[in-house]
């Protein structure tokens, strides 16, 4: 995890295209800049933060289930709830699950779990379009990166 | 009126808070009732949910943007409200 570069995924454990089902693993840095603001002396992951992680654990999904001819952005975030605190170097495992695919546009469940215990969830819902010029190659060396491609094939 | 079109009525007007009064079957979600792309997303989320079926928003933009059918067709709620109706026929069939 890299949270000042927007990297949320380490590493994509399994994607499932049957239940529509994906599975990542994440570790939250033991230093950032972040943690100097939020909150000194006090290092915790943001909300929003983990939103994104959320976000970007679905978007993988449905990169995947979509076979990347489409690029998911994030339109709305539904019902997100922060059960409890997160800090440097917790281990975290995010699912998230396709709830609805619609015509330009697909919708997701997803958590966020450390050691079983649940941390955040959420409904998010996501704009898909073709991809804009020169993003296609990124995201698919990014995917390779953690192993969706691996997950997909 | 239909069922159809009292469902399509409601979910508009809790979607994009729009007065359900203001909402006939001769609207135009966009140019009368101002409803942006990102609001029409979510209304047709919620479409189709209720009537399980999958409106297709891409066709149609595509449609509409290359000129070879008026926006009208897809979006003065009477039409939108018979595209609907014959798309659960369809399920149905």
């Amino acid at each position: 995890m890299r949270l000042e570069y927007f990297e949320m995924i380490d590493r994509i454990v399994s994607l499932d295209r049957g239940t529509k089902r994906i599975e990542a693993l994440s570790t939250v840095p033991q230093a950032s800049p972040i943690f100097e603001g939020h909150f000194p002396g006090h290092p915790l992951m943001p909300g929003v933060l983990l939103t994104e992680t959320m976000a970007q654990a679905s978007g993988y999904l449905v990169l995947a289930l979509m076979d990347f001819t489409h690029m998911p952005f994030l339109m709305a975030v539904d019902r997100a709830r922060f059960r409890t605190f997160v800090g440097p170097g917790a281990a975290l495992a995010i699912a998230a699950e396709l709830e609805h695919e619609g015509s330009g546009y697909a919708v997701t469940k997803a958590k966020i779990t450390v050691e079983g215990k649940p941390i955040c969830d959420a409904g998010l819902r996501f704009k898909t379009m073709p991809f804009p010029a020169g993003l296609d190659a990124p995201m698919r060396e990014r995917a390779r990166q953690i192993g969706l491609l691996a997950e997909a094939a | 009126m239909s069922s159809t079109f009292d469902t399509v009525a409601k979910i508009i007007s809790e979607t994009a808070d729009i007065p359900r009064e203001q909402i006939t079957p001769e609207s135009h979600a966009i140019d009368d009732l101002g409803i942006d792309s990102l609001a029409f997303l979510d209304i047709a989320f919620a479409i189709d949910k209720a009537f399980g079926i999958k409106l297709p928003l891409e066709q149609w933009t595509q449609e509409v943007n290359e000129g070879k059918v008026p926006a009208e067709e897809y979006f003065v709620l009477k039409n939108l409200v018979a595209r609907i109706d014959a798309l659960v026929a369809a399920k149905n069939a």
